[in-house]
Formats: C-alpha cells, sequence, structure tokens
C-alpha cells in the first residue's frame, strides 16, 4: 500500500474566521470520515492544526539555528489541517479526498509519500 | 523469407508500438523501463529484418525481445538493496508468453492509465500520442507547435507523476468507467480538433493529429464494443475529416459548409461513418458524440445546402440539449431553428441567449447574429454584428472572413 498526504487548503482572503456554530457540523461531518478512514483500514494518522499565527519557524542561517514567531511564508493560504492515508493506488486515495474535501467544505490536496527502499 | 525494406519496417513499428508498451507495462508496471526495452527491440529489428526477413508474427517477436531486454535491465540495474526492481524482475520472469487475446486488454488499461483525470489535458493527449500512437516526441512537439523541450518535459513529468502518485494501470471500476470514457473519448477529440482546425499554414504539420486520432478512436471502438459513444466518435470524426479538402479556399481562407463543393467531400469517409453511426443509435443509448455525429450526418447527406434537413438538425439539437444544456448547444439550435422555421423565430432564441448574458465571452456569438441578419437583408443590424464579432475574433482566417462578409455588406448599396 502507498501513503498519501491530504491536506486541507484555507485561504486567507482576510476574511475573520467561522463562528463557532459554521465549525461545528464541519467537525461532525470530519469525525464520522475519520471513523470511516480507521474501519475501512485506510487511517495512518490525521488531525487539525491551530492557525498559523500559532507557529514558530526555525532554520539554520549562518551556521546557528534561528527562531522566528509567525508561519514559514505569510501566504494566500495555509494548511488548517490534514490526514495520512494508506491507499493501493491513486484512485482510492482520490476517493478519500472526496470525501474529505466535502467534510470540511475546503479544497484538499492529495501529495503521494516518498517510498522507502529498505535493506 | 523475402527480404524487406525500411518503410515496412518503420510502418511495423509504428503499429505495434502501442501494442508491444501496453504490455511490458502490464508485466513490469512501469512505463519507462517498457518504453526504453520495445526501443531496444526496435533497434534489433532494424538491423536484423532488412537481411533476416520479417518474422511471421512481428509484434509477437517484438514484444517477446522488449521483455527479454527489459529482465536484463532489471537484472543489471537490481542491487540487494533495490527491492522494486527484484519484484519486477521476478514478476517479468513468472508472466508467461503473451496471447494475442491479453493484449486487447492492455492497450485499452494503457489508454485509461494516459487519459486519467489526475493529469491534465494537455499532458493526457501528449502521452496519448506517444504512448498508443506511437509518435516520437519531435513529431508531437511539432503538432504542438511546442518547442522539443517543452514537449519532452511534459512527457516526463506526466510519466514521473503517474510512477509516484500511483496512478494505477487498469481499465476503471464499473463506477467509474462512464466519467473516465468521457474522458477518453474528449481526448481522442481534442487530438482530432488540433489538426482539423489548423489553418492552411500549419496544415502540414498538423494534419497527422487528424489521421492519428481516427487510428485511436478505431482501436477504442474495437476495444470498447459495447460503447456506442466510441463509435460516435468516430463517425464524428471521419464526417469532419471527409470535408478536409474542401473547407479552406486556394488562399487558405475559410469557406462555409454553405459554399463548399460537395463533390471534394470524402465519400468513402462518409459511408463508413454513416453506417458506423446507423449501428451505434441502433442500441438507443444516444450521447453527445453520437448526436454531433449525426448532425454532421444530415449535412453530409444533403447533395447540396438547399436539400439539409434543417428540422432534424432542430430536432437533434434538442436532444443534445437534454444531454448537455450549454449555451453554445443553445444557440446552435436557434441557428437550426432559424433554418428550418425562419429567420425570425431564430433570431429571436439568439437575442434571447445574449440577453441570459452566458454567451459574452463566445467568440461566434455576434457572428451568429450577424450571419442571420444578413440572410434577412438587414444590412444596418448586419454590419453593426459584424463589427461586434471581428472584436471577439481569435484567429486570422477568422478575421478575413469577417471583413470578407462586412465588404459584400458594404457593396450592397
Amino acid at each position: 500500500m502507498k501513503q498519501y498526504l491530504l491536506s486541507v487548503h484555507l485561504v486567507d482572503d482576510g476574511a475573520p474566521p467561522p463562528p463557532p456554530e459554521a465549525a461545528q457540523p464541519v467537525y461532525e461531518r470530519v469525525a464520522a470520515l475519520n471513523s470511516e478512514i480507521q474501519a475501512a483500514g485506510a487511517w495512518v494518522f490525521a488531525g487539525g492544526l491551530h492557525p498559523p499565527t500559532t507557529a514558530t519557524v526555525v532554520r539554520v542561517q549562518d551556521g546557528e539555528v534561528l527562531m522566528t514567531d509567525g508561519p514559514f511564508a505569510e501566504g494566500k493560504e495555509h494548511i488548517g489541517g490534514f490526514w495520512v492515508i494508506k491507499a493501493d493506488d491513486l484512485d482510492a486515495a482520490l476517493a478519500w479526498a472526496a470525501k474529505a474535501t466535502e467534510a470540511c467544505a475546503s479544497p484538499v490536496e492529495v501529495r503521494p509519500f516518498q517510498e522507502e527502499t529498505e535493506d | 523469407m523475402p527480404p524487406v525494406d525500411q518503410t515496412a519496417i518503420e510502418q511495423v513499428f509504428r503499429a505495434e508500438y502501442g501494442r508491444a508498451v501496453a504490455v511490458l507495462v502490464r508485466v513490469f508496471g512501469d512505463i519507462d523501463l517498457a518504453e526504453e526495452s520495445v526501443q531496444d527491440a526496435f533497434t534489433v529489428a532494424a538491423a536484423r529484418w532488412p537481411s533476416d526477413g520479417m518474422p511471421p508474427s512481428p509484434a509477437g517477436w517484438i514484444i517477446t525481445t522488449a521483455r527479454n531486454r527489459a529482465i536484463d535491465r532489471l537484472r543489471r540495474e537490481a542491487s540487494r538493496n533495490d527491492r522494486h526492481a527484484q519484484a519486477r524482475l521476478l514478476h517479468g520472469y513468472d508472466e508467461p508468453p503473451e496471447e494475442v487475446v491479453a493484449v486487447r486488454d492492455d492497450r485499452l488499461r494503457l489508454i485509461f492509465t494516459c487519459c486519467h483525470p489526475a493529469l491534465n489535458q494537455r499532458a493526457q493527449v501528449a502521452l496519448t500520442l506517444r504512448l498508443l500512437g506511437g509518435l516520437e516526441t519531435p513529431e508531437i512537439a511539432r503538432a504542438f507547435l511546442v518547442p522539443e523541450a517543452t514537449m519532452s518535459k511534459r512527457l516526463t513529468r506526466t510519466k514521473a507523476k503517474i510512477a509516484a502518485a500511483g496512478i494505477p494501470y487498469r481499465v476503471p471500476p464499473a463506477h467509474l468507467l462512464p466519467e473516465r470514457t468521457a474522458g477518453v473519448l474528449a481526448v481522442l477529440y481534442l487530438m482530432f480538433n488540433e489538426g482539423y482546425s489548423a489553418s492552411a499554414g500549419e496544415r502540414l504539420i498538423r494534419a497527422p493529429l487528424c489521421v492519428e486520432a481516427i487510428r485511436l478512436a478505431r482501436l477504442l471502438r474495437a476495444l470498447m464494443r459495447d460503447e456506442p459513444e466510441a463509435s460516435g466518435l468516430l463517425a464524428l470524426m471521419l464526417l469532419q475529416h471527409s470535408r478536409r479538402g474542401a473547407r479552406l479556399d486556394e488562399s487558405g481562407d475559410i469557406v462555409t459548409l454553405e459554399e463548399q463543393d460537395r463533390s471534394r467531400w470524402d465519400s468513402d469517409e462518409i459511408d463508413e461513418a454513416t453506417a458506423l453511426l446507423r449501428s451505434a443509435l441502433r442500441r438507443r443509448a444516444p450521447g453527445p458524440y453520437q448526436l454531433q455525429a449525426a448532425i454532421a450526418a444530415c449535412h453530409a447527406e444533403a447533395p447540396n445546402p438547399a436539400a439539409t434537413d434543417w428540422p432534424q438538425i432542430a430536432a437533434l439539437y434538442e436532444l443534445m440539449l437534454q444531454l448537455t444544456p450549454s449555451p453554445v448547444v443553445r444557440l446552435n439550435r436557434a441557428v437550426a431553428v432559424a433554418m428550418a422555421e425562419g429567420l425570425d423565430a431564430g433570431l429571436a432564441l439568439v437575442d434571447e441567449l445574449a440577453e441570459q448574458g452566458t454567451l459574452t465571452d463566445y467568440h461566434l456569438l455576434e457572428a451568429t447574429r450577424a450571419d442571420l441578419h444578413r440572410r434577412r437583408g438587414d444590412r444596418t443590424a448586419a454590419i453593426a454584428a459584424y463589427h461586434r464579432a471581428l472584436d471577439a475574433a481569435r484567429t486570422e482566417p477568422e478575421r478575413r472572413f469577417i471583413l470578407r462578409r462586412l465588404a459584400e455588406q458594404n457593396d450592397r448599396r
């Protein structure tokens, strides 16, 4: 089986975050989807992320490890959460992604993990 | 065996490339390995066949030789650490020599893989031409008027995505088959149109796309006998292709359907198309390609423009609207209604469509309106519409056509 990252992309258009009442149905749909993924044996890991304002970036510069407050890029969009799933092929991964994007009402990017060639 | 000439060998290569690659992809699960092995086999054939003669089954010979070359390659590349190469090697040994029957499914699998919706359409078209059409990268680049390096990158990236993302090598399962089949048909039709709509200057280098698209449509039809839309697509292509000798004049300008010299239409292609269409329609599962072909057949069967069965065409557009309710189809229906029931009736429909605002970006809206005004003899309205059409024209031949019409209108005083 291959592994895929399904990442949820949220647009930073300056609009205020949705009120709790709007978020609740999303949580419920996502929770239901997570149960389905687990029951199918496709689950590896998943979680929602706190907003980019809570991020910290760590990098090496001139031989030193530096720390900065905030996301890597003040961009037009950020990742709101992700699933890591197991699937036989891209069609299977895309089928989960279709359910994921309906559940969280945001675009979901599907990317394959590199396979490890072990000894 | 009789001696063989270079042309005959090249023809065999072109005809058998797709089949050989398809089988090898199934056996080894790797498109690059499949292509390289088949090309190796061709190199051997090109060296040996001129003197040894062509083997009784060239396809079988190529597949067997390619398979052996692939195994050799994998042996060289497989190290203790490369489990993937080892797995492929074992799989290649286990597979028995191919039966011709099995090969039919392999090419169908390959077409669906090339046309997977996770690939963008340009990538789908390029890869289909390469793997199933057997066209070389420079040929494909020329046909699409892009530099060879661009096309090479496109093909490499596409094959890399298939491997990395795990696009499965299979005919899609039943629940996905309708939408995936529609995707394949769209790719082949796009390929055809790229060749068919080429300007006079481009025609020589782009016309092979038509030939290739028709060849692949024939293959698809043979591989999907239960799918009447595959026959519909082939019929549509043949009907359009039949007019290629009449649609441009000596200066490379557009000749409308009405003005075309119908004696220059290819009657063999028309006959083949109408037979295909008839048998497809008998299955009572009409689809957009069958309907478009039926409309094209109405034109093809009319010995002259006045004999065109416009009421039938209008009825066919109505059927199409039930399947694909698009504004463009509505516009085309309006034209058919104009010809069948009267220009004012048609014009009213066109004006209604224009008001709805769904066609503002459609470059043929004003040209259509202008033409109807022209037929009605309303010079002022025609000229105004032609000027708007000029603004929307997208190609040089289109512009010249509209300017010609404008000149005609201005001459009428």
